[in-house]
């Protein structure tokens, strides 16, 4: 079933003199329960169309719907009552909270403004969130300027499922935090995905973070999709200019060291 | 055969109560390829800061740090530093040619203008396009792959035997991190240093280094060179490390689903 399909569209910025096509003219379309990978260099305009897909930007030009409805029509009421269905994390581990905030606040808001549990459940909710993200229930008192990257990165995961999304827009969502810690977040998305049928539109520069989770992948370059279908197909053999440089800009451990200089 | 630059023993730095660094000694080799490794934590900046004399105030630091030559090397002149963020690295009211030149005019005693000619130099070894233009322009107009690549050269102005690059890669894109990669590579073998270069990625660290560092919670846990660390970790942090490293040949997180 198709939960998201994007037609045509289109963004422009304009910065100075100049006149930049941000996102011109993008189509594709995400499947309940699917993830599809957003891979291209900075500037390719991936940020871009997740601002416009979470409608913290306006299209000049397109179309979107998600979940049968008219996305971009939504205005107002409707439109707020409506984002509890697609939700988002962003790689800004610090500027993704208000600084005073505690944890349990964090995750008390959405459950009140979406109505999704009652005042007198609403403490029992938090604490399962933070369970099933792997925090404590005790967590919920602790400032979140506390805690580490990782568990940030595991609060906003928390409040992203908290209105019980069935998208959630993942930019650069792993891409600060350190290897230990993106591995386990990755593990959490996946089993998550697996547990409530949540698709992801996961946007990253790193082909070997995509490639692990995602079902289909496409690749951006100055606000074009290059290259689009199954991610295993396209890393093993990229078309695009821009697909060639992703894949071979990925580290490999090189087990006998680097070749020895010949200078 | 190489000699040691630098001797560094029972190297120890707290930050007020808590212990960054604890009882770290080794030997860096005069023109070596150094990787610091490690997790968010482990005491591999703060490593690399005690050894460049960058501490912060209030850290207090033991240990022993005996340099061959008569003179420790001062940071600026003989040890060029580029940092993770390269927008906070440079000086955002000045333009590009005086920041580059400066390093140049004060440490090799250059004229402004035999400075700002040694600046230009250095963007174009770094590989910026149109030089003259990117000298006039402030740190704002440039991307973020630009304004590293500027730090680079600032930090090598002053023609240092030793590089260090801390993280300075890590907020790149792959792309860009491996344009920049290369950059290093060829600049350390150009010009004979000794670079240290800390990252979280053990595999980057493969790529470029001759000898891995690994540091894990302040300790140095295993030092060696890559193709011995790598394929004989000695350390189990070390091993989680190769462990944890993915790339496009590891099995994905997902299973393959049929697309309809």
């Amino acid at each position: 079933m198709t939960l998201l399909s994007v037609e045509n569209l289109r963004k422009h910025y304009s910065s100075g003199d100049r006149d930049v096509a941000a996102v011109d003219g993008v189509s594709f379309s995400l499947s309940a329960g699917e993830t599809l990978g957003i891979a291209g260099a900075s500037g390719s305009g991936k940020s871009t169309l997740a601002r416009l897909i979470l409608r913290l930007a306006e299209p000049e030009a397109g179309t979107i719907h998600f979940e049968g409805q008219n996305w971009l029509a939504l205005q107002g009421a409707k439109l707020r009552g409506n984002r509890a269905r697609m939700q988002m994390v962003f790689q800004d581990i610090h500027g993704a909270f208000h600084p005073t905030a505690t944890v349990g606040s964090v995750l008390d808001d959405p459950l009140r403004i979406h109505r999704i549990a009652t005042k007198k459940d609403r403490p029992g909710e938090i604490a399962r969130l933070l369970d099933r993200v792997g925090l404590a229930a005790a967590d919920a008192h602790r400032p979140v300027h506390q805690l580490s990257g990782g568990q940030r990165q595991r609060v906003a995961i928390a409040r992203a499922i908290s209105t019980r999304p069935s998208l959630i827009v993942l930019d650069e969502a792993v891409s600060a935090l350190d290897v230990q810690v993106r591995n386990r977040i990755l593990k959490l998305l996946v089993e998550l995905q697996r547990e409530q049928g949540i698709s992801y539109l996961f946007i990253s520069h790193d082909l070997a973070v995509l490639r692990a989770v995602s079902h289909r992948l496409a690749i951006m370059d100055t606000g074009r999709i290059v290259e689009y279908g199954r991610t295993t197909d396209m890393i093993d053999s990229p078309q695009s200019a821009a697909g060639h440089a992703l894949v071979s800009a990925v580290p490999r451990l090189t087990l006998a060291g680097r070749p020895k200089n010949t200078v | 055969m190489t000699a040691a630059l630098c001797n560094l023993s029972n190297m120890t730095v707290r930050y007020g109560g808590r212990t960054a660094l604890s009882d770290v000694s080794l030997n860096l080799m005069a023109g070596e390829r150094l990787a610091i490794v490690g997790e968010s934590g482990s005491g591999k900046s703060t490593f690399v800061r005690a050894l460049a004399g960058l501490l912060p105030r209030g850290a207090i630091c033991d240990g022993q740090v005996h340099w061959a030559s008569d003179q420790a090397p001062r940071l600026g002149r003989d040890i060029g530093f580029v940092f993770q963020d390269a927008s906070a690295s440079l000086n955002p009211l000045l333009r590009i040619g005086e920041q580059v030149a400066e390093g140049a005019k004060r440490h090799l005693g250059l004229t402004w203008q035999a400075a700002y000619d040694h600046a230009q130099a250095l963007l174009e070894q770094v590989r910026i396009a149109n030089a003259p233009a990117v000298m006039r322009a402030y740190p704002h107009q440039l991307s973020g792959g630009q304004r590293q690549r500027v730090a680079i050269a600032a930090a090598i102005a002053s023609r240092p035997s030793i590089l260090i690059a801390d993280e300075a890669t890590s907020a790149l894109d792959t792309v860009v991190q491996a344009d920049i990669v290369k950059l290093l590579d060829e600049l350390v073998s150009k010009n004979a240093m000794t670079l240290l270069f800390v990252t979280h990625d053990i595999a980057l660290a493969s790529n470029l280094a001759d000898r891995i560092a690994v540091f894990k919670h302040g300790h140095l846990v295993e030092i060696g060179p890559v193709a011995d660390v790598l394929s004989k970790p000695r350390s189990s942090d070390t091993q989680d490390l190769i462990a944890g490293h993915f790339d496009l040949t590891s099995p994905p997180l997902i299973a393959e689903v049929a697309t309809s």
